[in-house]
């Protein structure tokens, strides 16, 4: 069986994008191990100072524990509220299902900008209320953060339950499971991957938040990136170089295990989700 | 009592929470600033006169459908370049296109803005080698304009511009593609004038979600803009927090939501949402 492979020169355009992809990541390596003060290239010994800064200052190690902090809440709020609404829609089908769904999508597709400054109304306004709940406190960034992971994770879910027979569930409905009992007992088992798979995406996507993080804090609620952030538009902190290589670092472990762990499921149960 | 009624009230239960949540944290805050851009400072129209007669506004919107523009063809040329290979390459080929499309996919915008930062600045690794092989003596400057604006926003849409080039050319039918060969055409004709044609639904659609993408891009203009190449998104920022302009800002969100809206729906009327991912 003869296949269609590309040729000569799709594999050097090829090669050109994705040295054009991977270069700025390796660029940061250099940077990390420079002992200067500021952002430059490393000329002659190279350091670890940057890397040791990242431990001793308390400002990262703070930010750091803030933002797993708000990673975990929001994910935990954007996971429970997605597996509801989704067993919701795929037990029952109800009518206007494409305009709620629709509707749910809407952080997803509206600009982050635009979702930013509705956050930042939305906060200011609790603020007026609540002073521990609102515009740059944490359960406020939390809250936000669900709001913009919430169709994220309902797209995850609602693909995994669109995978799944219906007979099993009409199965157990037959011989008298309740709502619940089908639910818990009978569909969500069998998107465990993909309810976990949600909450990992949602709390990804916290962890790196930053467009909408940027209106909704000042000074108290600093998460990584705004860290980040602020360290990228004064002067530039090569500490900065130093993180950003471990996140690297952790995304290219996660992503290969991912790879294996897929792999084998492949090859146990020939690829079901 | 198990029945049509227990059903429809158990879809309600099930799905009131996170409709109600989004209604409140969302919706209705979006109205609010929608009120902004009518009543701030003055009631009345006069945030939406100012968008038609502002002059940095003007140049800001047009710089920033350009930037969209150049980076839309750049991205969707790339991404095709290199899926391509993910798709069609052989095993070893579509592992490594793979690693390169999905790990900067996964790290942070600040990062792959910074990882630029590091590679385009003054004392930058490019001008710095440059430099060190004597082929300049002054740093070019390639951060902080236009070109480090499309550079970043590039870099962060590929792997986006990649998804449904993926799923156009996985849907295609390899026969044709052998047939096309097997009557004698070359390989670059049998792309130009067989593969690329049969992919047409994969680039509309990955070309509209890169141009919205770029629309409402914050954080890598702002870093690689370095306050000089401004855009929609940064221009929002300020008005809210430089300028305390909230009606102007608010009035500048309502517009680019209604032009994306304006854009979403051309994409639907073109590509039906299954062939998106």
């Amino acid at each position: 069986m003869p296949t269609y492979r590309p040729g000569p020169v799709s594999l050097i355009l090829a090669i050109l994008v994705a040295l054009f992809l991977l270069l700025p990541l390796l660029a940061v390596i250099p940077v990390s191990l420079t002992p200067s003060r500021m952002l430059a290239m490393p000329a002659g010994e190279l350091s670890l100072r940057h890397y040791r800064s990242l431990i001793e200052d308390p400002r990262w190690l703070q930010s750091i524990l803030l933002s797993i902090r708000i990673g975990i809440v929001s994910s935990a709020i954007s996971t429970v509220l997605a597996l509801c609404f989704s067993l919701g829609v795929w037990m029952f089908q109800p009518r206007f299902t494409a305009a709620l769904v629709g509707f749910v999508l809407l952080p997803m597709v509206v600009p982050p900008v635009v979702s930013a400054v509705t956050l930042y109304f939305l906060l200011t306004s609790i603020s007026g209320v609540s002073s521990f709940f609102g515009y740059d406190t944490w359960l406020g960034v939390a809250m936000a953060h669900s709001v913009m992971t919430v169709p994220f994770a309902t797209v995850l879910i609602l693909v995994s339950l669109s995978q799944l027979d219906r007979r099993i569930d009409l199965a157990a409905r037959g011989l008298g499971a309740g709502v619940w009992e089908r639910a818990t007992r009978v569909i969500m088992p069998n998107i465990k991957f993909g309810i976990v798979t949600a909450a990992l995406l949602s709390f990804v996507l916290s962890w790196e938040e930053i467009g909408v993080t940027l209106f909704i804090t000042s000074v108290n609620a600093i998460t990584l990136p705004r860290l980040m952030w602020m360290g990228l538009r004064d002067n530039i902190d090569p500490a900065i170089a130093a993180l950003s290589v471990i996140l690297i670092i952790i995304t290219v472990l996660v992503l290969a295990v991912r790879s294996f762990v897929v792999r084998l499921r492949g090859a146990q149960g020939e690829g079901k989700a | 009592m198990r029945g049509v009624l227990s059903d429809r009230m158990g879809a309600a239960l099930l799905m009131a929470p996170l409709l109600l949540f989004l209604v409140l944290a969302y919706a209705w805050p979006f109205l609010g600033v929608v009120k902004w851009s009518f009543t701030l400072p003055t009631p009345g129209l006069g945030q939406y006169q100012a968008l038609l007669t502002d002059d940095l506004v003007q140049s800001v919107f047009i710089r920033t459908l350009r930037i969209a523009a150049i980076v839309t063809v750049v991205s969707v040329a790339a991404a095709y370049a290199i899926t391509v290979v993910w798709v069609r390459g052989s095993p070893a080929q579509r592992l490594i296109a793979e690693f390169c499309i999905l790990v900067p996919f996964w790290i942070s915008v600040l990062t792959r803005a910074f990882g630029w930062v590091a590679l385009l600045s003054n004392r930058g690794l490019i001008n710095t080698w440059l430099q060190s092989i004597g082929f300049i003596s002054e740093p070019l400057t390639l951060v902080r304009n236009e070109f480090g604006v499309v550079v970043g926003m590039t870099h962060f849409l590929i792997p986006f511009a990649v998804f449904p080039l993926a799923s156009a050319m996985r849907s295609l039918d390899e026969r044709v593609l052998l047939a096309a060969r097997g009557l004698g055409s070359s390989r670059m004709r049998t792309f130009w004038t067989v593969f690329v044609p049969m992919t047409r639904s994969g680039i509309i659609g990955s070309a509209l979600i890169v141009f919205v993408f770029s629309l409402g891009f914050f954080v890598t203009p702002a870093i690689l803009g370095g306050g000089r190449s401004v855009m929609i998104a940064e221009l929002i920022y300020l008005r809210i927090f430089q300028s305390p302009d909230w009606g102007l800002g608010a009035a500048i969100s309502v517009v680019l939501v209604v032009f994306v809206g304006a854009l979403m729906a051309l994409l639907f009327r073109y590509v039906r949402p299954k062939q998106l991912v």
